[in-house]
């Protein structure tokens, strides 16, 4: 039980990587408020460009989003930090970062977004076109808002998972907040800095875990 | 050199394909061992805290949902390195391969309960009624006729998270697990160039584009929660 | 009542609170057997409680539940056992969607009953045979109109040989159309000799094929006798008003 406590619950340890982890936590934040915007907007061209009458261009983006969801993000992410040198572009780890995980996240926040606009009825466009709408309003002000209240909790769920994805920037040494806590735990030899970056996510994400149960079981019944 | 000619010679080396494809093809092998064993156990372990919290006792239901909400909201490789870098450290030491097994599981069987629960919620209550009315026993039910509705539901979203669950195995490379990525990585690192890479990217695909091809063929044909 | 035959089913002082509120305040009630006992009354005047209630389905706060002399209420009754003989037919069907008719009608059979598939199958197309739906037994639910839905629910219950059956509201699912369906399986049922305790709103079939109406109101039974009395020459006001209410819509 001592032991235990000493590995992974060792407050001096905490204590003294903690300014170093507050860094990394600085890093997440701006990978975070970097990624999810861009994913955002990103899955909304996708979703738009999958419902596209035209028959080539929706296969196609179905295909990308289908590609991207198939590749494993540190896949990705090596390969476009590691792999793209060797076809002359150099990236550095943020901005290699931000490319892997908005093709990634896109996919994703794409076939939400897809998901939630056929949720909404054909008579919903059919009545709003009929009154003089245009297509881009009868989009953005009676399909959209519906289909986001559709679907809100796979939405929150997603960010949720864009947040965790940040950890794994670490592997390509951006130093964002599991990337410090675990340099301190290298230096350290001791996992306690890891558990206190896992307590931050906790402190982060649970809140939002609780809400996409309670979302979940309100769409539910 | 033109630039095709400089772009195959990176990224489609043939004498490097042939020389790592005995090794990616190790980690094909490994990569598909451990999703399995995730997927299965997973699975099962999430389904069986379902049943549990069906029984509805309070104290253990509440430590249901802390274990599975501190599992879903902490990103895996965080765990990965927790379980991987503290377990030794007290005495405790499993195989990397066991580590990634161990904490994918736990993940998947964390989203998995949620999944299955939300599906015995959505099973009217009238279902329960009736059974118990001709006698069956409440496990009777829950096996025979609640469970089968519920996991019916349950198929489309449990398939989409698993393959989004199973895709992490990639993250042991991390802790040196010989699958796909570790295999691509080495190589390439050897090799000074990024056709090992390439490999491996493509092992993923060929690998996972059936099963999110299959996610979205149960989407369409379940229509989960759509209005 | 026939005084000289014993109840098949007795209930005596039954209370039931949700919360605060007391939706069964103190019922007696004894059904004979072969007995057809309609009970009719308000919406939330405890009726369907009261039905429930007769197999467990909700506990009771307190009171006494007898079947064939067995108390249903202690703890060493085996209630599952016991609810094998008390058939229940529901205003939503219930059928389960993931199984056949027959598959419907034969589940309890197999695991409760302990039948092996051959016998419950026989037992089970009987029983669809009874409500005229044999032709169905491979049908799905959502491949069957109400009336049939509810007719083979009423299989399902009926395959179990139970001593007493309850019908919550059975057609008021229903559309108009397949109203007499139904109506005619339950006819025949008590033509067969089977005791049923029937929560419903088809008046008309009360009044021709019930023994007894019992009026509740407010979770106590205002008052009971036979559908001739209870329509046309109601004692209380309240069952007078009720009375007046329904012929008026």
């Amino acid at each position: 039980m001592e032991a235990i406590i000493q590995q992974f619950f060792n407050l001096d340890i905490m204590a003294r990587a903690l300014p170093l982890v507050l860094a990394g936590l600085r890093q997440t934040l701006l990978l975070c408020f970097i990624v999810i915007p861009l994913g955002l907007v990103g899955g909304l061209v996708f979703a738009l460009a999958s419902l596209s009458s035209s028959r080539t261009v929706r296969w196609s983006m179905i295909a990308a989003i289908d590609f991207f969801r198939a590749v494993p993000p540190l896949v990705l992410l090596i390969f476009v930090y590691s792999g793209l040198p060797f076809a002359g572009i150099r990236l550095s780890p943020l901005t290699a970062v931000a490319v892997a995980f908005f093709l990634n996240t896109s996919s994703y926040y794409g076939e939400i977004y897809r998901a939630g606009i056929e949720s909404v009825g054909r008579g919903q466009w059919d009545a709003a076109r009929s009154t003089g709408l245009s297509a881009v309003s009868t989009l953005s002000h009676v399909v959209l808002p519906q289909a986001v209240r559709n679907v809100l909790p796979d939405l929150v769920s997603n960010t949720v998972e864009v947040v965790k994805l940040t950890s794994i920037a670490s592997v390509v040494a951006l130093p964002e907040l599991l990337y410090s806590a675990d340099m301190a735990r290298s230096v350290t030899f001791n996992a306690s800095p890891i558990v206190l970056a896992a307590a931050i996510y906790l402190v982060m994400l649970w809140p939002v875990v609780r809400l996409i149960s309670r979302l979940e079981r309100r769409m539910a019944s | 050199m033109n630039d095709w000619s400089r772009f195959v010679e990176a990224f489609f080396k043939s004498n490097l394909i042939e020389q790592y494809l005995p090794s990616i093809l190790q980690g094909v092998v490994t990569t598909i061992e451990i999703a399995l064993a995730v997927v299965v156990t997973g699975l099962a372990f999430g389904l069986a805290l379902a049943v549990v919290r069906s029984f509805e006792i309070r104290p253990l239901n509440v430590l249901i949902i802390i274990l599975v909400d501190i599992l879903r909201a902490l990103p895996p490789l965080v765990i990965v390195l927790i379980v991987y870098f503290g377990l030794p450290n007290v005495g405790v030491s499993i195989p990397s391969f066991a580590v990634l097994w161990l904490v994918l599981s736990l993940v998947l069987a964390a989203f998995a309960e949620e999944i299955f629960w939300a599906g015995i919620l959505s099973v009217p209550k009238g279902q329960w009624e009736a059974a118990r009315s001709t006698g069956l026993s409440f496990l009777g039910t829950l096996g025979y006729i609640v469970l089968p509705q519920a996991v019916r539901l349950t198929v489309p979203p449990i398939t989409n998270r698993t393959v989004a669950i199973t895709k992490n195995t990639a993250l042991g490379t991390v802790i040196g697990v010989p699958e796909i990525l570790n295999q691509a990585t080495t190589a390439q690192s050897f090799s000074g160039n990024a056709t090992p890479l390439m490999m491996g990217a493509l092992a993923y695909i060929i690998l996972f584009i059936p099963v999110v091809a299959l996610g979205r063929y149960l989407e369409t044909r379940f229509a989960w929660r759509r209005n | 009542m026939d005084a000289a035959r014993p109840p098949i089913l007795e209930v005596r002082g039954l209370r039931k609170s949700f919360g605060h509120s007391e939706v069964l305040r103190g019922i007696d009630l004894a059904v004979a057997p072969q007995e057809m006992v309609f009970i009719i009354g308000p919406s939330g005047s405890g009726k369907s409680t009261l039905l429930r209630c007769c197999n467990r389905l909700e506990e009771p706060t307190s009171g006494a539940v007898h079947l064939g002399g067995v108390d249903l209420m202690a703890p060493s009754t085996d209630i599952n056992a016991m609810r094998r003989k008390i058939g229940m037919v529901f205003q939503s069907f219930n059928l389960y969607p993931h199984m056949t008719a027959l598959g419907n009608v034969t589940l309890a059979l197999r695991k409760v009953a302990a039948r092996s598939r051959t016998d419950a199958e026989t037992l089970g197309m009987a029983a669809l045979d009874r409500v005229g739906l044999a032709a169905k037994a491979k049908s799905y639910p959502g491949e069957l109109s109400g009336g049939q839905q509810q007719r083979v629910a009423i299989a399902r219950a009926l395959a179990l040989e139970p001593t007493v059956m309850l019908f919550d509201e059975p057609t008021s699912a229903l559309d108009p159309e397949l109203v007499g369906s139904v109506l005619a399986v339950m006819r025949e049922l008590k033509a067969a000799g089977m005791t049923m305790l029937v929560v419903s709103h088809e008046m008309r079939f009360a009044r021709d094929a019930a023994d007894r109406v019992i009026f509740m109101d407010h979770g106590v039974i205002v008052e009971e006798g036979a559908p001739d009395q209870i329509f046309a020459k109601p004692r209380e006001a309240r069952t007078r008003a009720f009375i007046a209410g329904l012929t008026r819509s």
